[in-house]
């Protein structure tokens, strides 16, 4: 009976704990996995354990090359969608004009989106104009589809903002560009900066629009993907892992130093 | 991070929105706007309209394509692919149901009960969104297979015997079965689901749940008429941001699942990128678009929250 009781006074816990054990376990087979020598081609199966993929991270033809170039189109789609999407995301909080609602619902269409309809008909109109499939294109799709999250991040931010920071700037005779730069951009800098790294993810992540669009370029979605046809090797998974370490560092390190400055400032 | 939740635009349902002020400069707005809708104007309307166009064309890829109207491609493509439509539905559905029961708790988990640990769990339910996905829908392959300790587990408590008979696994294996894809798609959009829970719950003043305990409510009734009524905002996004890119997905059906899984995405990626069979290609995006919109605003209807979109 006491088990009972405690089960029922724990169970969101318990559920909760078990979801997120569902979220994580495919990440600890990769790590697992990084270490493993396999038998064939493909790496599903334990063998032995072995560190010869982490002393080797660019030992397999083309998956460095297909890395870098990801990060390249990651790099360049977080700029141009950051600038583009912040840039609407002032208009839209700080602005009257005309079109609201249709420039919100252009804004907020391409997020209901499946994307393989973004994907095809963004390759419709590529073979319609004749345009070479390659980096430029990606990169013209990527900055398509994080243009809405970037809006949507700024956006909560700067609307929460207090509009009488910028009047009491203004009354303290700084210039429309002072103000902006002294004033509401520190103050958005959060906001564009969840809008970039939502970005930079989501770009570097994304496989179905790059593979309508890429041609014969192959990011590293798309080496995974033609891997898992040929063959998968070991490598794969220590730049997955290698991924994850460096994502939950970054976030905690970053947490670390807020909770440090918050302490201060207390 | 979390702002990823504020999908669709966040507009409070009880202030209504204020007016911004005008100011000097009465184009500055418009230039504002301009790049970046223009973009979009380029690369995602114009887009749509190509694509509407190409699935009323007929022609060859040596003679090029025409616009002739032919509006047969739409029932020709209907009649081919139903099945591949109802599945992609059915295993959306599926999928976004799952989604929800495993990630209300963990929502709720974070929201009320982690105390320290909320910044670590938060942390690592996004943090897996770093590794690419089709590594981690690949490890699916290793934990699902064939004689492996899950499926053994599944074997000996006889889960299998009753999913195969309801058609959802074939004899004793899981990969390559519906199964399979409804696991791979519910685990990939997870996150989805737990993000917009998180916002909407974690906005419920903590003093309405002691203003129903002290009103001698149960647990499961303040969860019941609180808790869940006020998280409702966050269950319509969660579920749209859930079921809409599962339905348009390919990978997990192409990865976990056979020729007998295959999605409306798969169709559409083949048609496209081998058959080269453009207008048959269109005309499916084209009807899978249309088909989400429908049951999107349908759905936002029903439920009751229009002020979301």
């Amino acid at each position: 009976m006491a088990l009972v009781n405690w089960l029922k006074r724990h169970f969101v816990v318990i559920a909760g704990l078990l979801t997120l054990g569902y979220l994580l376990l495919p990440n600890v087979v990769v790590t697992v996995f990084s270490f493993n020598k396999p038998k064939g081609r493909f790496n599903y199966e334990w063998q032995q354990f072995s560190t010869d993929a982490w002393k080797d991270p660019c030992g397999v033809a083309d998956m460095c090359g297909s890395l870098s170039i990801s990060l390249q189109i990651a790099f360049w789609a977080t700029v141009g969608a950051t600038v583009l999407g912040s840039m609407i995301a002032f208009a839209l909080v700080r602005y009257r004009f005309r079109a609201r609602g249709t420039v919100n619902s252009l804004i907020f269409l391409p997020m209901a989106m499946p994307e393989v309809v973004m994907a095809a008909s963004l390759l419709t109109l590529f073979l319609n104009l004749g345009a070479q499939l390659g980096f430029w294109t990606i990169l013209i799709a990527h900055i398509m589809f994080c243009l809405s999250f970037v809006v949507v991040a700024v956006k909560a931010r700067v609307m929460s903002m207090d509009p009488r920071l910028e009047e009491a700037a203004r009354d303290l005779y700084a210039s429309p560009v002072q103000t902006f730069l002294r004033v509401t951009l520190p103050i958005a800098a959060p906001g564009i900066a969840a809008g970039a790294l939502l970005s930079f993810a989501l770009s570097f992540d994304d496989f179905i629009i790059t593979n309508f669009n890429a041609g014969s370029t192959v990011t590293f979605p798309m080496f995974v993907w033609g891997s898992a046809q040929r063959g998968t090797p070991v490598q794969i998974n220590v730049i997955g892992t290698t991924m994850f370490l460096v994502a939950v560092l970054l976030v905690l390190t970053s947490m670390v130093i807020s909770n440090r400055r918050n302490k201060q400032k207390a | 991070m979390a702002t990823l939740t504020e999908a669709p635009p966040p507009l409070s349902p009880t202030a209504p929105e204020k007016k911004p002020p005008r100011r000097r400069g009465r184009f500055t707005p418009y230039w504002l706007l301009l790049p970046g809708i223009l973009w979009l104007l380029v690369f995602f309307a114009l887009p749509m309209i190509y694509q509407a166009s190409t699935s009323v064309q007929t022609g060859s890829l040596e003679t090029g394509y025409k616009v002739t109207w032919h509006f047969a491609t739409y029932w020709d493509a209907l009649a081919d692919y139903w099945p591949q439509f109802l599945r992609s539905i059915l295993y959306a559905g599926a999928a976004t149901i799952l989604c929800l029961v495993l990630g209300y708790p963990l929502a709720y988990l974070i929201a009320f009960r982690a105390g320290r640990w909320r910044n670590l769990i938060m942390v690592l339910v996004i943090a897996p969104f770093f590794t690419s996905f089709l590594i981690r829908t690949l490890a699916w392959k290793t934990i699902l297979a064939d004689g492996g300790p899950v499926v053994g587990a599944l074997n000996s408590l006889h889960v299998l015997d009753v999913t195969s008979w309801l058609g959802w696994t074939t004899g004793d294996r899981v990969l390559a079965t519906p199964l399979a894809v409804v696991c791979g798609l519910t685990y990939n959009f997870l996150p989805f689901m737990i993000l917009p829970l998180y916002t909407s719950l974690e906005r419920i003043d903590g003093r309405l749940h002691e203003a129903a305990g002290d009103l001698y409510a149960k647990p499961v009734t303040t969860f019941r008429k609180v808790t869940f009524p006020l998280s409702m905002p966050g269950v319509v996004s969660g579920t749209l941001l859930t079921f809409i890119p599962a339905a348009g997905d390919y990978v997990n059906a192409e990865l976990l699942g056979s020729t007998d899984t295959r999605m409306i995405g798969n169709v559409i990626q083949t048609q496209f990128l081998r058959i080269l069979d453009y207008p048959t290609a269109a005309a499916l995006s084209f009807i899978l678009m249309a088909a989400i919109l429908l049951m999107v605003t349908f759905y936002i209807r029903k439920s009751g929250t229009e002020d979301l979109v």
